[in-house]
């Protein structure tokens, strides 16, 4: 193939910082073929984006280029400078960027933005920069280009704001590609549209690509190489069909095992988390990088001297030195006995729950410019029921209404109509601060941003003890206080965290603490509100895993609200999915997951990328945006974007609520049979042989 | 965007009836103190019940104002106790001083507090921005009246350069014009600066700058063409807010020199208890401010897409 | 109810790393050797501060009797012992006693005044922005009022209708800045309201009240410290201007403005009358600006 396109060599990057110069990424190599797509993946803090800068010559004042090197297409980029570079970037190397909103200049329209490329870099006029801006619109799939050139930043949606992005760097005609993380910011369906459009093009254009995200499935289906990194330096590089399936670094092998297969559900298949935690860029071990949290550590061979990376079969590299010693057979896990949960009585019935959030919210401000305002139409009637200790993960896009209705189930808002029953208190209307403190101590919350979730001005103790106090009955200061530390326990942190500031705290460890004050008052039903999707995968299970636990042990109901369908799969016992405020379907997790499907369960469990290589998936790309919530479609709230939309009666009436045996409901006019009829999305190889 | 303007100009609106309203309330709802100063200290009480009746005094508070508001939306603001002449004789033409000496320090202020927030913002850390940043803050710590006292001590004492006082005894003298208008820019053009420095590193670091490097385009146009749009609309709103700091500094530079400007009337109204001049000079600096405020609003608009095309 | 596996061993609760490094400014209060600049504003102000405090007990003449007018600094006076540091003024009252004197006026009356206003408008503040409502926009109108008036007109309307005193002084220094600080503190509530953790508060069932001052207040403190070291020396900066323009603390008393309005004009005499009493005011301010500027800069850096 003669030389890569991109080559980096032994590359070391640092930080200035005023204690010293620390190493973000040590002897990294790396290579990128003419027309190949590679992968660069890794969790948060492994110097993936860091590379990708670097690559870009932008690497802030404080980072520089310590040792190594980088070719491109056979010169010297680190030798460039001035002019040189300048003429590269945009050009030759073009970057998408994980923010699309941030990257686009808010005070210039699109146009303008996208027509500064040709007329830098390939010396076209006005006009014919415009043509060219025009007419790369047209290749990223945007609707009413002519209308898009004239709009703002601001008046485009998430996915319109990154086509924009990768129509800029396009332009530039570049044979290279970065994208760092570029749908990370994004829901999954249009995840889906702007991958299957990067694939198409780089293919149409010959572009190489190098792709950088900390998603494993997405990097398994779009990438043909990758490259793992783990603590700044690259740990297994490869071709995806082997990395994944033969992986020979016990780190590659702990990402795949900590992440759930939508295929898969909890008792088949147990999310396996890593231990430990990422060493921060400072401090990291002498030796292998990951041998503190690695099952296969042997003292004397992997914590000295370095360790290289080695050839681990034909287009296979491994930093390990004992991948040969590794069962990597045995290594995979066991299958554990299934554990039926018996649902007990219903503690939690809503029904007919509606919520509308008038706009303006201010009603003197509404008073001074007349007009009632429009109303958001976060949730339209609402009807299930959940059950003690059972699992019910509510599943949409961000939008859908799941986080309103976890609000107005804990009173933090009040429902507009409908009831909302727990354990037989009507409180769907009654908003918490008049709720009996009984009730209240009923129904706890685990939120989304662990960074949020604790209050940085307490100590972890006194915000457990808080909750004890209030709801477990205590009073006596010893009595509190050994509770706190139970919870501790529950929660497998250590006693000493009792005196510790939130932000002594790592990510995964703020919200165990969360998850001990949820319990503390041992509540009836917890909420969870996407409570792991902001850790690193890594850790997600293990917080996944810890909360299953706790809730089966003291049967507790959990309403799990993600968008994470492999997530989802793995914890729940049934599953709601909801579109634009409405319930779309539900059932039981086997339910839901297999046909019949409502056409938007099935696009979103298309939508999600999956890891494992032996699930094959059959691809459907939803088009259009999500409509908005102020003025939502007539007929069936899914109709704009419905790939097996049937006609006039779609836009029309709202579909009725069609059952196919016990509690799986869809909303949908398509007949029973046909729906019965769509093949399974996901097909693993156990299914297949059935 | 109209609307939101409307909505703008109908609270601007609402903030000079609440404020006219109280600033009525606290001069004349004790009528007999009002007869006292309109008739002096040695006035009888019989005097100043008759006074009073005499000039509507026994009508209700809300009338009274009403009338007063009247009046004083056409100009008429009563008369002066101080200078025995209608208070629209002499506050126009000292609002003009005082407008003169304000552009004087505008036009000098807005050009060297822009290009320097500019040049410190551009580059943060480096060795221009840490001068240009301690320059600034040295600056606006020295109040006017300390600084006037430097400034008079070396130009006019020391040197004799300069006149001392500013009360253009012998008709418009621009050489006095330069101490006042000195000691105002000095103070006043750190501050903005400052702003504009931090509007400009803010702008200089975000991802959309990152995006226009990494597009190759070339230094100068990426400062000029993508930087300085974004950075320029937060000074612009502050500087048009100074006009209310201007107006505070106005009263002690015009005091300290003896500039006959409208600073020097109000202070000489205070002191001497001339009601109706307060009321008339409080009333319009609050217009003044008010204005500039609703100035800085719509402009703000103007200047963002964001608001421009919601 | 039995488990179905062991609760899982492992976790990534190790040993934590060292607290990360302290962030805000009040934590950056420990952290002053780092910045050249807040350690030169703290040492100007601790020396003022000790001056102040100390004025009492020092050697040094009475700042109010009169004796021998117009002596230059470090004059001898006629009695051939006693030695005026830094001269007369144009009554004959020691410069010396007159500035420290009138450090401890200006310190005291600055912190007096900008605590009352941090008190009202903290409370404001954080009910406007965390209740809202009617609440906030009752609050937030009347700060507009309040705000729109330039703060040299508010100041001679609330002396010359109450009169020259501390107290009036203290009150017109609340009026012209606590609206400033309500609208601070309502946009930080305003923001921390939305946090998971005042949601968390609410969903347990806390009071309001409890979640203003127990769940709030102590997050915007942080931020408030840059702002208060501003306005401690722009209330410094008002109380000598009051004092200039004759609407201050009744004399004879030293009073740093009331020392420059008398002599200034006499500077073709004796110009240090008035520049030191100018230099004295003008090195406080100074340094409330370069500590509010260091400790900014310490906040923001990592």
């Amino acid at each position: 193939m003669g030389e890569p396109l991109l080559a980096c060599r032994n590359l070391s990057i640092s930080y200035r910082t005023r204690s010293g110069d620390v190493p973000a990424v040590s002897g990294f190599d790396l290579e990128v073929g003419r027309g190949e797509t590679v992968g660069l993946v890794g969790e948060s803090g492994c110097g993936k984006s860091t590379v990708a800068f670097a690559i870009m010559r932008h690497l802030g004042r404080s980072g520089f280029i310590a040792d190594g090197s980088i070719r491109f297409d056979g010169r010297d980029l680190l030798a460039m400078e001035g002019e040189e570079l300048r003429r590269l970037r945009g050009g030759a190397i073009g970057m998408v960027y994980q923010e699309p909103m941030a990257s686009l200049n808010p005070s210039m329209t699109i146009g303008r933005q996208l027509a500064e490329v040709p007329m830098i870099h390939g010396g076209a006029g006005r006009g014919e920069a415009r043509r060219q801006a025009l007419e790369m619109l047209e290749r990223v799939q945007l609707p009413d280009p002519e209308r898009i050139m004239e709009s703002w930043p601001h008046q485009l949606s998430g996915g319109q704001q990154q086509r924009v992005v990768i129509a800029m760097a396009l332009l530039g005609r570049p044979r290279l590609l970065i994208l760092d993380e570029p749908t990370t910011a994004l829901d999954v369906t249009v995840e889906a549209g702007i991958v299957a459009l990067i694939g198409g093009l780089a293919r149409e254009l010959g572009t190489s690509v190098l792709f950088i995200s900390h998603n494993l499935g997405l990097i398994r289906e779009t990438c043909e190489r990758v490259c793992v990194m783990y603590a700044g330096e690259a740990v297994e590089t490869g071709r995806v069909g082997a990395v994944f399936g033969a992986m020979r670094h016990p780190y590659t092998r702990g990402l795949l095992n900590a992440v759930p297969v939508p295929g898969a559900d909890k008792n088949a298949r147990p999310l396996v988390p890593i231990p430990g935690t990422l060493p921060l860029p400072g401090e990291r071990p002498p030796g292998c990088n990951f041998h503190p949290r690695c099952g296969f550590f042997e003292p004397g061979r992997c914590d000295r001297g370095v360790i290289p990376m080695r050839e681990a079969g034909p287009d296979h590299t491994a930093r390990c030195v004992r991948f040969e010693e590794i069962d990597w057979a045995a290594a995979r896990p066991r299958r554990m006995p299934a554990a039926i949960a018996s649902p007990g009585e219903k503690v939690l019935e809503v029904e007919g729950l509606r919520k509308y959030y008038a706009l303006p919210e201010k009603p003197l401000a509404a008073l001074i410019e007349g007009g009632g305002g429009q109303a958001v139409r976060a949730n339209e009637s609402i009807d299930f029921a959940a059950r003690e200790a059972e699992t019910v993960a509510i599943v949409g896009e961000s939008g859908c209404g799941k986080s309103t209705f976890a609000k107005v189930l804990m009173g933090l808002e009040t429902a507009t109509d409908g009831q909302i029953r727990l354990a037989g208190r009507e409180v769907g209307s009654v908003p918490v601060e008049r709720r009996r403190p009984s009730t209240v101590g009923l129904l706890q919350m685990i939120f989304q941003n662990p960074f949020e979730t604790l209050n940085p001005s307490h100590s972890v103790g006194y915000q457990i003890a808080r909750v004890v106090r209030r709801f477990g009955g205590l009073r006596d200061r010893e009595a509190v206080r050994a509770r706190v530390m139970e919870l501790l326990d529950l929660v497998r942190l250590p006693r000493a965290f009792h005196d510790r500031r939130p932000r002594q705290l790592s990510g995964g460890q703020k919200q165990r603490v969360a998850i001990a004050r949820a319990f503390a008052g041992d509540p009836r039903v917890v909420v969870a509100d996407e409570p792991v999707s902001a850790l690193d995968v890594s850790v997600q299970a293990a917080i996944a895993r810890l909360l299953l636990d706790i809730q089966r042990r003291n049967g507790t109901t959990l309403l799990f609200i993600s968008h994470d369908l492999g997530l989802v799969r793995y914890l729940a016992d049934r599953v709601l999915v909801m579109y634009l405020g409405r319930i779309v379907e539900q059932g039981t997790v086997e339910e839901v997951f297999s046909p019949p499907y409502h056409p938007y369960t099935e696009a979103l469990l298309s939508a999600a990328p999956v890891a494992d290589a032996s699930v094959s998936k059959r691809r459907i790309l939803l088009e259009g945006e999500l409509p908005s919530a102020t003025s939502p479609p007539p007929g069936c709230p899914f109709q704009t974007r419905c790939p097996r939309k049937l006609g006039r009666i779609c836009e029309t009436e709202l579909p009725p609520e069609r059952v196919f045996g016990g509690g799986h409901k869809i909303l949908c006019h398509i007949p029973p049979e046909e729906l019965e009829a769509v093949a399974p999305v996901l097909e693993t190889p156990a299914e297949a042989a059935d | 965007m109209l609307r939101l303007a409307a909505r703008r100009f109908a609270s601007m609106a609402l903030i000079m009836v609440t404020v006219s309203l109280i600033l009525f309330a606290i001069f004349e709802t004790d009528k007999l103190a009002v007869a006292g100063k309109v008739l002096g200290p040695y006035s009888s009480v019989e005097q100043r019940e008759l006074w009073l009746a005499e000039n509507g005094y026994d009508r209700a508070f809300l009338v009274r104002y009403t009338e007063w508001i009247w009046n004083a939306v056409q100009g008429d603001f009563g008369q002066s106790l101080r200078f025995k002449v209608p208070v629209a004789e002499i506050l126009w033409p000292r609002l003009a001083a005082t407008g003169i000496l304000a552009a004087c320090v505008f036009a000098l202020m807005v050009p060297i507090s822009l290009a320097l927030g500019v040049l410190a913002g551009m580059r943060e850390g480096s060795r221009t921005d840490r001068a240009i940043s301690i320059g600034s803050v040295v600056t606006t710590s020295v109040p006017e009246f300390a600084s006037a006292t430097f400034l008079t001590g070396l130009l006019v004492f020391k040197l004799g350069w300069l006149p001392g006082t500013s009360s253009m005894a012998g008709g418009f003298a621009p050489l006095e014009l330069v101490l006042p208008v000195l000691v105002l820019v000095l103070y006043d053009f750190g501050y903005v600066a400052r702003m504009t420095r931090a509007s400009m590193a803010e702008v200089m670091t975000s991802p959309y700058i990152r995006t226009a490097i990494l597009k190759g385009l070339p230094r100068r146009r990426v400062i000029l063409v993508h930087g300085l749009r974004n950075a320029l609309i937060a000074p612009f709103t502050i500087i048009v807010l100074q006009l209310n700091w201007l107006l505070s500094g106005v009263i002690v530079v015009e005091v300290f020199f003896a500039y006959k400007g409208f600073g020097a009337l109000l202070y000489d109204a205070a002191t001497f208890g001339d009601i109706y001049l307060i009321e008339a000079c409080a009333l319009v600096a609050v217009f003044v401010a008010v204005l500039s405020q609703f100035i800085s609003d719509i402009g703000y608009m103007l200047l963002n897409p964001r608001i421009r095309f919601a | 109810m039995a488990l179905s596996h062991p609760l899982p061993e492992e976790d990534e609760a190790q040993p934590v790393a060292p607290a990360p490094a302290w962030r805000g400014p009040l934590a950056a209060l420990g952290r002053l050797r780092e910045s050249p600049i807040a350690m030169t504003g703290a040492g100007i102000l601790l020396f003022w501060a000790t001056l102040a405090l100390l004025a009492p007990v020092l050697p040094l003449l009475d700042p109010n009797t009169p004796m021998e007018p117009f002596k230059f600094p470090g004059d001898v006076a006629r009695d051939g012992e006693t030695v005026f540091w830094l001269g007369t003024d144009h009554k004959g009252r020691d410069m010396l006693s007159r500035l420290v004197w009138g450090s401890r006026r200006v310190l005291v009356w600055a912190s007096l005044a900008t605590a009352c206003a941090y008190v009202a408008g903290v409370l404001m503040g954080l009910v406007a922005g965390y209740r809202g409502g009617w609440r906030d926009e009752v609050i937030s109108f009347a700060a507009n009022v309040l705000l729109s008036f330039p703060v040299m007109v508010l100041y001679i309307v609330v002396i010359t209708r109450l009169g020259a005193s501390g107290l009036n002084i203290v009150l017109a220094v609340t009026f012209a800045s606590a609206p400033g600080i309500m609208r601070i503190v309502r946009g930080l509530a305003l923001d921390l309201k939305s946090r998971d953790y005042v949601q968390a508060a609410r969903a347990r069932g806390e009071g309001p009240w409890r979640i203003m001052l127990v769940e709030l207040l102590p997050n915007v403190r942080g931020p408030l410290i840059v702002d208060a070291c501003l306005r401690l020396g722009y209330t410094t900066v008002t109380i000598a201007m009051l004092g200039f323009l004759g609407l201050g603390l009744p004399p004879p008393d030293p009073d740093w403005g009331q020392m420059i309005a008398e002599t200034q004009p006499l500077g073709s005499l004796a110009g240090h009358m008035a520049l030191l009493p100018a230099a004295a005011i003008t090195s406080l301010v100074l340094g409330f600006n370069l500590l509010a500027d260091g400790l900014r800069e310490i906040s923001l850096r990592d």
